[in-house]
């Protein structure tokens, strides 16, 4: 089916080709009367290894030989020399069928299947993955029963490791032989094998053997993957750390003493418009084991019942970066002058444990102020009816370096200080350095800047509590690749727009925001939004959201009350490139009972649905997008009762 | 640049349906449930169902199935779970599930689980993440997918995952696009996407593009038309999709036609098939192309037909 020319080589003798195939057919045929029939006789079996020979895909011949040798097997009563007759014979037609296509499962199965009962010697079968592989070495049949045998005979993953380094002296280009010296090398890491524990030492290693293979040939992708691992091994930081938090330690907050939407917001004195206030813990890596018992918080008031900690994930319900809880807080009596003071005591037991199994070792402790007041802040109006209108005069304008250190020094205090040792001054670094450098030489092709652009990042990710440094360069050499590489151009554009957010401090800075406006980038997605749990305001419009699966973030911001999302794409997509990364029935996310059809209307707008069943909104626009229609607001005013602004007209 | 010869490739697919005399439908006469399902899918995104009598083909469908409740490639094979999937997603697209006792096709499927969760494809034992998902897969269809130790499967999957972000068909196996495609989807369908390191993944996919448009299954290899699905597929359902130039794959895929007799090629000017003309056309689904309904990209099933599937209508 692969790699036969549309117009035949040589004219086609019609004949010949229909008696060809009727020959097979009536192969076919006889073969399965026999196998129904339970028919193993010596002619019945040698009929199926001619069967086999013509066409080894033909799976039911794999499973007649299977039982003919479990037959024949059973009446030779293990005789030994009987025994390796038969399972010969069976080694031998599989040799033949795989001459025949040296990627037929059913063969290479067969094979282990034989082998499986005790036959043949090892030797014989490296031998024979040595052939193959010089036929093809990328032959992952060959790789993987490769695998299979080194098992069997207990080959070490030492030896194992020196065929993969002869296999790439032998030929650069070799994809597969990169691949498997990276499972055997992360396996004697793990095991901590004698000569592998030194991290440092094994790394530059391999750092040298896989530079020749970026260098000889600045196309072939052989090495950049397995480059691009040493790179993830280096930098990863193996201890899970708390990174950010709301509220932040030292923090003053005044909690309103009745409910009602405030536009805009102070700088250090947070005003927060409900008595369900949150709490969040932003780590550097998904954990898990976040709860009552490994995080304790202690108030003024009296909190009558445990606190459920959630994390933060659409799919993950065990682990997640971000987690939050939320606390009732007691209505303020009158005239008394409320201030509680809250500790917050993160990871003093043991419980927190990251993703790859590392627990958390550095306790932290946030300490905050909580203000209820009694009467409501002055405002020039009752804004709890008023219409949210995104305004430039709803924010406040900061240049850098203006007169205003107060926003900076803030969003610089807004990080956990850890007693962690930057790894910027150890071997890492040391790594990173030499790289770079080298890499430079590189600087003409796709490759060199690409690697140059990741090492400087990777040099910032060693050093998390510092600014960033060398932004402007990493921003121009994606630039530079946009236009070398135009087929990957969205590829090195998601890469620049990341270290921008980077430069201005990404969400682990703003979990203050309350009311934030996006509007008119090129967002088609909002992936790490849920973690301000504060947001009650949010503008989206003027972007490139292709549908209401992109926003599934919005449904952790249980405070969100304003939302515009007009002026996107949502509706004009025949393919929806989030749907899997949404809770629904598709995905056995949710529970079949939540879709109500109650909410059916000549369309369904099952996406719609269940983005916002749950929301509190008051506020909505949805113009401007394909989806929208008579029909679809009235099925929004039908789930939103909350709702009383729908695209700037007030809800009846 | 071209267009999609839809209607040449709808007759070739219903001449080949009955075409028996050549020696290549001989060859793949064992395979004839999956050719089903790669002809009627694509005449289903091509608008054109109706062209096949449906009653003819479940009735032989039907006589494909075994006393274990497993199908066969063709009648009087043996049964096996990669025509198990076939028949049920042909029956789907025919919203025709109800001729199936479910708990008979259910049971053979759950049955096919081992203890560290993965699957065989029959009882013969060979294990791969293809097997995987189309346990899933198909158990999900029949929403029976409870019958299966879920977090034990999710498990073995994960066990496949390779450095590079991409999946192999064991513990161990060097990452390729169809069976990342197979271990994408398995993990979209059980709600686990978040053990794919979407951005790591999203870039080893998207430089299987190479110079001519088309994308291969993995690094230096030659592009092919089948990896217009399974490369794609994969990045759709990780919303890395953007990160390929979209014309330059249309124009290597409408260059794989073969606009006089119908039919879509692995490569420019290659013999045509079934196979490649599904995947052909369900690549060009998923880049939007004109005239073409939207597929699916983890059951591998029209949108419409999954949609009936869960939210009912």
């Amino acid at each position: 089916m692969h790699g036969r020319p549309r117009k035949p080589l040589k004219p086609v003798d019609e004949a010949a080709v229909a008696a060809k195939a009727e020959k097979l057919r009536a192969l076919q045929s006889e073969f399965l009367s026999n196998h129904q029939n339970k028919i193993y006789s010596k002619e019945a079996v040698e009929l199926s290894a001619k069967l086999l020979e013509i066409n080894p895909e033909l799976y039911t011949a794999w499973n007649y030989r299977k039982l003919a040798v479990q037959q024949n097997l059973a009446q030779c009563e293990s005789d030994p020399e009987s025994v390796n007759s038969i399972l010969d014979e069976e080694l031998k037609v599989v040799e033949n069928a795989l001459r025949q296509n040296f990627k037929s499962y059913g063969a290479w199965h067969h094979r282990k299947w034989v082998l499986e009962k005790g036959h043949s010697s090892m030797d014989k079968e490296l031998g024979l993955l040595d052939k193959f592989q010089a036929m093809d070495a990328r032959n992952f049949h060959a790789w993987n029963y490769r695998r299979f045998v080194a098992a069997l005979m207990k080959r070490s993953d030492e030896d194992e490791l020196e065929h993969t380094q002869n296999m790439i002296d032998k030929n650069l280009s070799n994809y597969s032989a990169w691949h498997n010296r990276s499972v055997l090398l992360s396996n004697l890491m793990k095991k901590a094998a004698p000569g592998f524990t030194s991290k440092d030492e094994v790394l530059t290693r391999e750092y040298e053997l896989v530079r020749e293979a970026l260098f000889t040939d600045e196309d072939d992708q052989s090495g950049w993957f397995y480059h691009l691992w040493l790179l993830d091994q280096t930098v990863r930081s193996e201890f899970p750390l708390l990174v950010s938090s709301w509220p932040v330690e030292g923090s003053d907050i005044s909690l309103p003493a009745a409910d009602y939407l405030d536009g805009c917001a102070s700088m250090n004195v947070f005003h927060y418009s409900s008595r369900n206030f949150p709490l969040v813990l932003y780590f550097n890596q998904s954990v898990r084991g976040v709860n009552s018992s490994t995080v304790s918080v202690s108030c003024g008031f009296n909190l009558n019942i445990d606190l459920i900690w959630k994390p933060l994930s659409s799919t993950d319900s065990q682990s997640a970066k971000v987690w939050a809880t939320h606390l009732a807080i007691p209505d303020a009596e009158l005239h008394s002058s409320e201030a509680y003071q809250v500790e917050v005591k993160v990871g003093f037991s043991q419980g927190i444990v990251s993703t790859t199994g590392v627990a958390y070792s550095h306790p932290s402790q946030i300490s905050f102020q909580l203000h209820l007041q009694k009467t409501p802040l002055e405002s020039g109006q009752d804004s709890r009816f008023g219409r949210i209108q995104w305004k430039d005069d709803c924010f406040a304008v900061y240049e850098p370096g203006s007169a205003e250190p107060d926003l900076v020094n803030l969003l610089d205090n807004l990080t956990i200080k850890n007693e962690v040792e930057s790894t910027a001054s150890t071997w890492q670094a040391r790594i990173i350095d030499d790289e770079t450098n080298i890499f430079r030489d590189l600087l003409d092709c796709k490759i060199g800047k690409l690697t140059v652009a990741r090492l400087l990042t990777a040099y910032n990710s060693l050093r998390p509590l510092d600014k960033p440094v060398h932004c402007k360069e990493v921003l121009e050499l994606y630039s530079e690749l946009m236009k070398l590489d135009p087929s990957h151009y969205q590829y090195y554009k998601d890469n620049h727009s990341l270290v921008l957010l980077q430069q201005l401090g990404s969400f682990e800075k703003l979990l203050w925001v309350q009311m934030l406006d996006l509007s008119n980038n090129e967002l088609q997605s909002i992936e790490g939004l849920e973690a301000l749990q504060l947001l009650s305001q949010l503008c989206l419009s003027n972007n490139k959201f292709r549908s209401f699966t992109a926003l599934e973030s919005l449904r952790y911001l249980k405070s969100l009350k304003v939302l515009d999302i007009s002026q996107n794409e949502i509706g004009s997509h025949s393919i929806d490139t989030t749907r899997y990364l949404f809770r629904s029935p598709l995905s056995h996310s949710v529970g079949s009972c939540d879709w109500n059809i109650n909410y059916l209307s000549s369309e369904t707008y099952w996406e719609a649905f269940f983005v916002l069943k749950d929301m509190g909104l008051t506020q909505l626009d949805v113009a401007g997008n394909a989806i929208t229609s008579k029909s679809f607001n009235v099925f929004l005013e039908k789930l939103l009762p909350t709702l009383k602004w729908l695209d700037g007209v007030e809800v009846n | 640049m071209g267009e999609l010869a839809a209607d040449k490739h709808v007759k070739y697919i219903l001449a080949v349906e009955k075409r028996k005399d050549n020696f290549e439908s001989a060859v793949l006469e064992h395979l004839r449930m999956n050719g089903a399902y790669w002809g009627l899918t694509t005449l289903d995104l091509l608008g054109k169902l109706d062209a096949v009598d449906s009653n003819e083909i479940i009735e032989w469908i039907l006589k494909c199935q075994h006393e274990s409740g497993g199908f066969a490639g063709n009648v009087g094979h043996d049964p096996h779970i990669l025509y198990t999937l076939s028949a049920i997603q042909v029956l789907a697209l025919f919203d025709k599930l109800n001729v199936l006792d479910v708990d008979k096709v259910s049971t053979y499927i759950a049955g096919l689980q081992n203890e560290d969760g993965s699957f065989s494809g029959d009882i013969w034992g060979e294990v791969d993440t293809r097997f995987s998902y189309i346990a899933i897969c198909g158990l999900s269809i029949l929403k029976c997918l409870d019958k299966i130790n879920v977090e034990r499967a999710v498990n073995y999957i994960i066990s496949c995952r390779n450095v590079d972000g991409g999946f192999g068909c064991t513990p161990g196996g060097e990452s390729h696009a169809g069976q990342i495609f197979c271990c994408v989807a398995a993990l979209a369908i059980t709600g686990a996407l978040h053990y794919v390191d979407k951005d790591l993944l999203g870039w080893w996919l998207c430089e299987r593009q190479v110079k001519s448009g088309g994308l291969n299954g993995r690094p230096e290899k030659l592009p092919d038309v089948c990896y217009s699905w399974w490369v794609l597929s994969s990045l759709t359902m990780i919303d890395r999709v953007h990160w390929i130039s979209k014309e330059k794959l249309i124009k290597f895929i409408l260059n794989c036609q073969d606009t006089e007799n119908g039919g879509i090629s692995d490569r420019p000017d290659d013999a045509v098939d079934i196979f490649h003309t599904y995947f052909g056309v369900a690549g060009l689904s998923l880049l939007e192309y004109p005239g073409v309904k939207a597929v699916d990209p983890a059951y591998a099933l029209p949108v419409d037909v999954v949609d009936r599937i869960f939210f009912g209508k």
